[in-house]
C-alpha cells in the first residue's frame, strides 16, 4: 500500500521511516500530482498555519477534501494535521484567519498545553491500543467533538486522538518514538 | 495520574523537527515577526539588531531586550526563538523564564565565556548552536543542543561560509560512514572530536547528524536558500538578508517560496524576480580578523 506523508514541513521524515517499518510503501507529497497517486496519506507535525498555507496555495486541500468526502480516503493529522482535519477552531485560529479541511466534526483548542516549556511526555490510554508514551510539543486538542466523532483519548480532560469515518487525528507524535501501533492501526482500518 | 515529564530530550530533538523544511526569519521588533509570520516563517528569532547592524554599530552585543521579546511573542502563533551569548547561562535563563520555545547560544552576539559553551541539559527548552565542522557540531551536541545550524558568515550577505561549513560536515560525516564497522577509526574520531565514541557511532550509523541541521550566516537571496537546501540542510535561517532588502516583505515570501521548491529551478527564477536589491553584503577578505564571527565557540 502507498501511503503519503504531505511534506510541505515539518517532521516528513520520520513519518516516512515509521511507515516504511510497518511494511507500507511511504510516499513524499509536495504536489497534487503524487497526491492522486496514493492510497492514504499522513499530515505530519510542524506548524499549522505554515502547512496549512502551503495546502491551500498547491491546491492541495481542495484535492484532499473531495478525496475525504466523496472516496473516504485515509487520512491521518498528527499534532498540527490534527489542526487541520478540524472544522472549527479557538480564538487564535478565528484570529489569524486560518482556514481548516473540516474532515471532522471537532473544534480545536492550538495552543491548549503551552509554549515549549510546557510540552510534555506522558503514559496514555489509547482506546484499542492501551498503554502508549505519547509525545506532545506545543501540542492541540479537541475542545468539542460532534456525535459522529470518536474520542480514542483524553488527558486532562481534554480530547487527544479522536477518529471519525477514515479520518483520524491525534495531537501527540507517535513518529517520535519506536512505537509503531499507532501506524500499524491507522494502516489496517486504511486497508478496509 | 500518569507522570508527565517535561524537558527530556526527545521533546527538545522533536521541537527542532518541527520547524523542518522552511526558513526562520531574524526578528527585531513585533512588526517584523508579523511580516515574517505573514511570509509564512516557520519561527523567528529575536534579536536586539540583525548581525548587519551588529557590525555597524559595534560594542558588545548581548541578548534582546525581554519587553522586545514578549512583544514578538504577543505578536506571532509561530515559535519565537531569541539569542544569548555564548556561554551566558543567565541570559539563557532569562530567555527561558520568558517563555520562548528555542535559545540559539549565538557566535552573532559577543562571547561571554571563551572556555566553555552552556551546560544545555539543565535547561528545559532546547537550543540550536552553530558549527563550522562535524567536530564543533558533536561537540554542541554532546552539550545538549538539539538543532545545529552552520554558523556561515553572518551579516556579510555572503554565503560562502555557510557553504564551506556546510560541505565540510557533509565530508566529515561520510568519511565517519566508510569507517561505521572499524571501532578503533571511530575511537580515533570520537577523541580528534573530543566527543564519545556513542555520538560518533550514531553519526555514523545515521549518515547524517543526529539532531535537525539547518544552513545560516549569509544567506541573502532566493538562489542562496536552495542552494543550502541542496547541500542537505534541513531548513535555512535568514537574518539580515530580509529586512536589509529594499523590500522586506516579498523578500521574505520569495525566500519562503525558494526554500520549499529548493530542487526546481524555475520555481527559484519566479522567487527571484524583480525583488529589488539584495542587502548589499561583503566579502570575507574585506573582514578584519576580530570582525569573523565564525571564530568566536569552538
Amino acid at each position: 500500500m502507498k501511503v503519503g506523508v504531505i511534506g510541505l514541513q515539518g517532521d516528513v521524515e520520520e513519518h516516512l521511516t515509521a511507515l516504511e517499518k510497518c511494511g507500507a510503501e511511504p510516499v513524499w507529497i509536495r504536489s497534487v500530482a503524487e497526491l492522486e497517486q496514493v492510497d492514504a496519506f499522513i499530515i505530519p507535525g510542524g506548524e499549522s498555519t505554515t502547512i496549512g498555507k502551503l495546502m491551500w496555495e498547491s491546491g492541495m486541500s481542495k484535492v484532499v477534501k473531495k478525496k475525504v468526502a466523496e472516496e473516504k480516503f485515509p487520512v491521518w493529522g498528527t499534532c498540527a494535521g490534527m489542526i487541520l482535519v478540524a472544522s472549527r477552531g479557538d480564538v487564535q485560529v478565528k484570529r489569524t484567519g486560518q482556514r481548516l479541511l473540516g474532515l471532522m466534526d471537532a473544534e480545536v483548542d492550538r495552543n491548549a498545553f503551552g509554549r515549549q516549556r510546557e510540552s510534555f511526555e506522558v503514559e496514555l490510554n489509547v482506546a484499542g491500543i492501551k498503554r502508549f508514551n505519547a509525545v506532545f510539543i506545543r501540542a492541540p486538542a479537541f475542545e468539542r467533538v460532534g456525535k459522529s466523532c470518536k474520542v480514542l483519548a483524553k488527558f486532562d480532560g481534554k480530547i487527544v486522538a479522536a477518529e471519525q469515518g477514515s479520518v483520524l487525528a491525534t495531537a501527540f507524535h507517535p513518529e517520535l518514538t519506536d512505537d509503531l501501533r499507532l501506524h500499524e492501526y491507522f494502516l489496517a482500518n486504511a486497508k478496509r | 495520574m500518569a507522570k508527565v515529564r517535561i524537558g527530556t530530550q526527545r521533546l527538545k530533538e522533536g521541537f527542532a523537527k518541527m520547524v523542518k523544511h522552511v526558513v526562520i526569519m531574524d526578528v527585531t521588533s513585533a512588526k517584523q515577526a508579523r511580516i515574517a509570520e505573514k511570509a509564512g516563517a516557520v519561527a523567528v528569532m529575536a534579536l536586539h539588531l540583525v548581525p548587519a547592524d551588529i557590525r555597524a554599530t559595534g560594542g558588545v552585543a548581548r541578548m534582546p531586550d525581554p519587553k522586545v521579546v514578549k512583544h514578538i511573542m504577543k505578536a506571532v502563533t509561530i515559535p519565537v526563538m531569541a539569542k544569548c551569548r555564548i556561554g551566558h547561562f543567565a541570559e539563557a535563563q532569562v530567555l527561558e523564564t520568558l517563555g520562548v520555545d528555542m535559545i540559539d547560544e549565538s557566535e552573532v552576539l559577543t562571547p561571554a565565556d571563551e572556555e566553555s559553551h552552556i551546560d544545555k541539559h539543565r535547561f528545559k527548552i532546547p537550543f540550536v548552536c552553530g558549527a563550522r565542522d562535524l567536530g564543533e557540531a558533536l561537540r554542541r551536541i554532546d552539550e545538549g543542543a538539539a538543532m545545529i545550524r552552520t554558523k556561515g558568515e553572518a551579516g556579510t550577505g555572503n554565503v560562502v561560509e555557510a557553504v564551506r561549513h556546510m560541505k565540510c560536515m557533509n565530508r566529515q560525516i561520510a568519511e565517519l560512514v566508510r569507517i561505521k564497522n572499524k571501532e578503533n577509526r571511530l575511537q580515533d574520531a570520537a577523541n580528534a572530536y573530543r566527543v564519545p565514541i556513542e555520538l560518533v557511532k550514531k553519526t555514523a550509523e545515521l549518515g547524517r547528524l543526529p539532531v535537525v541541521n539547518f544552513a545560516a550566516g549569509g544567506i541573502a537571496t532566493p538562489a542562496d536558500a536552495s542552494l543550502m537546501m541542496q547541500l542537505g540542510a534541513d531548513g535555512v535561517f535568514v537574518g539580515s538578508g530580509i529586512f536589509k532588502s529594499t523590500q522586506p516583505e516579498r523578500f521574505a515570501r520569495a525566500i519562503v517560496r525558494a526554500t520549499r521548491h529548493y530542487d526546481k529551478p524555475e520555481e527559484v527564477a519566479k522567487a527571484s524576480e524583480g525583488l529589488g536589491d539584495a542587502m548589499k553584503g561583503r566579502s570575507i577578505d574585506s573582514l578584519s580578523a576580530d570582525e569573523r564571527m565564525q571564530e568566536r565557540g569552538r
